[in-house]
């Protein structure tokens, strides 16, 4: 197999997504989706997204130098403008946070509807931590205690199965939402400022030269889901790894083989709140305010629903389902209120064609050539 | 104390009101295979259910090698080293051949998160040997099996799938090994194939003990020096296959009249 499919493939996506961005009419927005409501079936029909799969698979070098190319494409193209900007830099960020999602749910089989909670966790540590401690800390003692939260959550998800077990998450999420809008201390609902980030004296909120400086938030936001993708990438073709989908597959015939089913389950749960906890401090310094009303359920559900999208496990699945998930219905701004009956059937579509997300999972090679 | 490798008396297993086991006396000797047979229900899978930790006895003890398995995890009697198939296939469908006899060598391979992540030369060194130990496992069952480690355990027909079972059993070299109905679903000429691996890989692991459950009489007669008889939880026999064959109670348990 060549590196031929997947580089075509990365550029067209790439181009697809710069007249995306670029749209400005309604029309040639929901031309656009219709494009590729239509012309994804079709690619997938006729094995090209396998095959782009496959090829991505075998040139690791190849496909990570397309797609480095094709995002320093992009943002040379938008630099000046905030909103192109603004929407990378959170794709790259809700990446981090859904590839944390992916350790606990797409291999441990740890269900977790309380992402945006753990977002919350990193976020509030921003605003309350930002004004004294430097911010690399703050980044880390965010994820830190995203970590410490989820490890006091997993105990009970230990002790039940299947739906039970979602159920406490939800209202985990449910319960942390109502703690920071009673807490006067954390603002209530009115929230907190934030920060802008300042990571080791450079400031962030100071845009280089003619770049929006949401640029900078972008640079960090790649770097940090860069991160977050090669230890993910690597855990999985680990023993870890092996050890994480034995558990999720047959916990029974995991503990048989002496698995330690907790054990695992803890270890992922954590590390992928670590992960979401950074993301959330992250994006509160970048916004600028935290509330309580941007750590809902339904801040949640689309979390859970990127993994999905991208596919169950697929780490190159998180990117591209992010970009869509966040992109699409800032872009239908004008259907108002429409938007999101308009997007949550587009990612019903995608679904009913693609089962197996966006990008399945491919069969765990150790080390690839 | 006795010699005897597995050493259960009086094992005994409730569900409920439904006594599954009841106190069961069992001898298993370093090296030997003993062959358990049983009408349906009398009890064969749970003991292998209790000896492996998935269920608690209600009563009486069972021992592996001196130590009592009663307050043991799955997890410490497999490093102990016992292992099982199950009756049902329990493979990890999506995941490799290789996957899934790894998953089964879980107490040779190294689990810790630095290591995983950072000490990636490390990690293929140990990857490659025991690539290569499950290959060759794997090759005494089946060539073609052995030449298609990294395709999907899915993928395979049901007797390829026990072959995989079995070698996720044995690569970890345990010490007991308890065969849930291995021949199921296979034709005779399959099950005399599998019985010859399967003695061809003990014949490399001397001290194993196999434990093997059966309904086809002339597996237990050619592999097992010793069966024992199961019938509503209860040892109805035990001897030589040609005792057992002859005894009484065992054909009215199997035929049922009276
Ligand atoms: N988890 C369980 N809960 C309730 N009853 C059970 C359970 N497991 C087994 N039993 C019951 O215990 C009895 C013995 O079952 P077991 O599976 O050990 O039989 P077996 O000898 O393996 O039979 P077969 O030859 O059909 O596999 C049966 O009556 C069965 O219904
Ligand atoms: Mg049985």
């Amino acid at each position: 197999m060549s590196a031929l499919p997947g580089i075509a493939s990365i550029a067209a996506m790439a181009l697809y997504a710069a007249f995306f961005l670029h749209a400005e009419s309604q029309a040639q927005v929901l031309g656009l989706v219709a494009l590729a409501v239509v012309g994804v079936p079709v690619l997938a029909r006729v094995g090209w997204i396998a095959r782009t799969a496959t090829s991505l698979e075998a040139h690791p070098l190849a496909a990570r130098s397309a797609s480095v190319a094709a995002l320093a494409a992009t943002i040379a193209l938008f630099h000046d403008q905030h909103f192109v900007m603004l929407m990378l830099a959170s794709v790259a960020l809700y990446s981090v946070a859904c590839l944390g999602l992916t350790l606990q749910f797409g291999y441990a089989g740890v269900v977790n509807f309380a992402g945006a909670a753990f977002l919350g966790v990193g976020g509030y540590t921003s605003a309350v931590l930002g004004p004294h401690v430097p911010h690399a800390l703050v980044l880390l003692i965010g994820g830190l205690l995203a970590a410490l939260v989820g490890s006091i959550l997993i105990l009970p998800i230990l002790r039940t199965r299947g739906h039970y077990a979602a159920l406490i998450t939800v209202a985990f999420g449910i319960l942390f939402r109502s703690f920071v809008e009673v807490n006067d201390a954390l603002g209530g609902p009115q929230g907190l400022q934030v920060k802008g980030m300042n990571l080791f004296g450079w400031e962030l909120n100071s845009p280089l030269r003619d770049l929006s400086f949401y640029a900078n938030y972008v640079f960090v936001g790649l770097a940090l889901a860069a991160a977050a993708f090669v230890l993910v990438r690597r855990l999985e073709r680990s023993w870890v790894g092996l050890n994480l989908d034995a558990v999720r597959l047959d916990e029974t015939a995991a503990a048989v083989f002496g698995i330690d089913v907790a054990r695992w389950k803890i270890l992922a749960f954590t590390c992928g709140n670590f992960f979401t906890g950074i993301a959330g401090a992250a994006y509160a310094m970048m916004t600028g305010f935290v509330a309580p009303n941007s750590f809902t359920f339904g801040d949640s559900l689309i979390l859970v629903s990127i993994v999905l999208l991208g596919g169950l496990g697929s780490a190159w699945g998180v990117p591209l389902a992010a970009g869509i998930v966040l992109i699409v219905p800032e872009k239908l701004q004008a259907l108002q209120e429409y938007r999101f009956l308009l997007y949550a059937m587009l990612v019903i579509v995608i679904l009913l064609a693609r089962p197996q997300g966006l990008i399945a999972r491919p069969a765990r090679e150790y080390f690839p050539k | 104390m006795s010699e005897a490798l597995l050493c259960c008396s009086g094992l005994s297993v409730r569900f409920g009101g439904l006594v599954a086991l009841d106190a069961l006396d069992l001898e298993v000797g370093s090296g030997a295979i003993l062959g358990l047979i049983g009408p349906n229900g009398s009890g064969k899978t749970t003991l292998f259910n209790v000896i492996t930790g998935v269920y608690r006895a209600a009563g009486g003890r069972a021992q592996f090698s001196g130590q009592d398995l009663a307050g043991m995890t799955p997890q410490r009697i497999y490093a102990a080293g016992v292992t099982r198939t199950f009756q049902r296939s329990r493979l990890a469908l999506p995941l490799s051949v290789f996957d899934n006899v790894m998953i089964g060598n879980h107490r040779r391979l190294h689990h810790g998160l630095w290591f995983n992540l950072f000490r990636r030369s490390e990690l293929r060194r140990e990857f490659e040997s025991n690539l290569a130990k499950a290959r060759a496992l794997v090759a005494t069952f089946s060539a073609r099996l052995a030449g298609r480690m990294f395709d999907a355990a899915g993928a395979f027909s049901m007797i390829d799938r026990r072959r995989i079972e079995i070698c996720r059993a044995l690569v970890s070299e345990p010490r007991l090994l308890l065969l849930d109905e291995p021949s199921a679903g296979m034709t005779h000429e399959e099950t005399r194939e599998l019985m010859d691996d399967l003695l061809a890989v003990r014949s490399r692991l001397p001290g194993l003990s196999i434990v093997i459950i059966e309904h086809e009489m002339n597996v237990i007669e050619r592999v097992c020096e010793r069966c024992a008889v199961l019938n509503y939880g209860r040892k109805i026999a035990e001897g030589s296959y040609a005792q057992v064959a002859a005894d009484r109670q065992v054909q009215i348990a199997y035929l049922g009249t009276e």
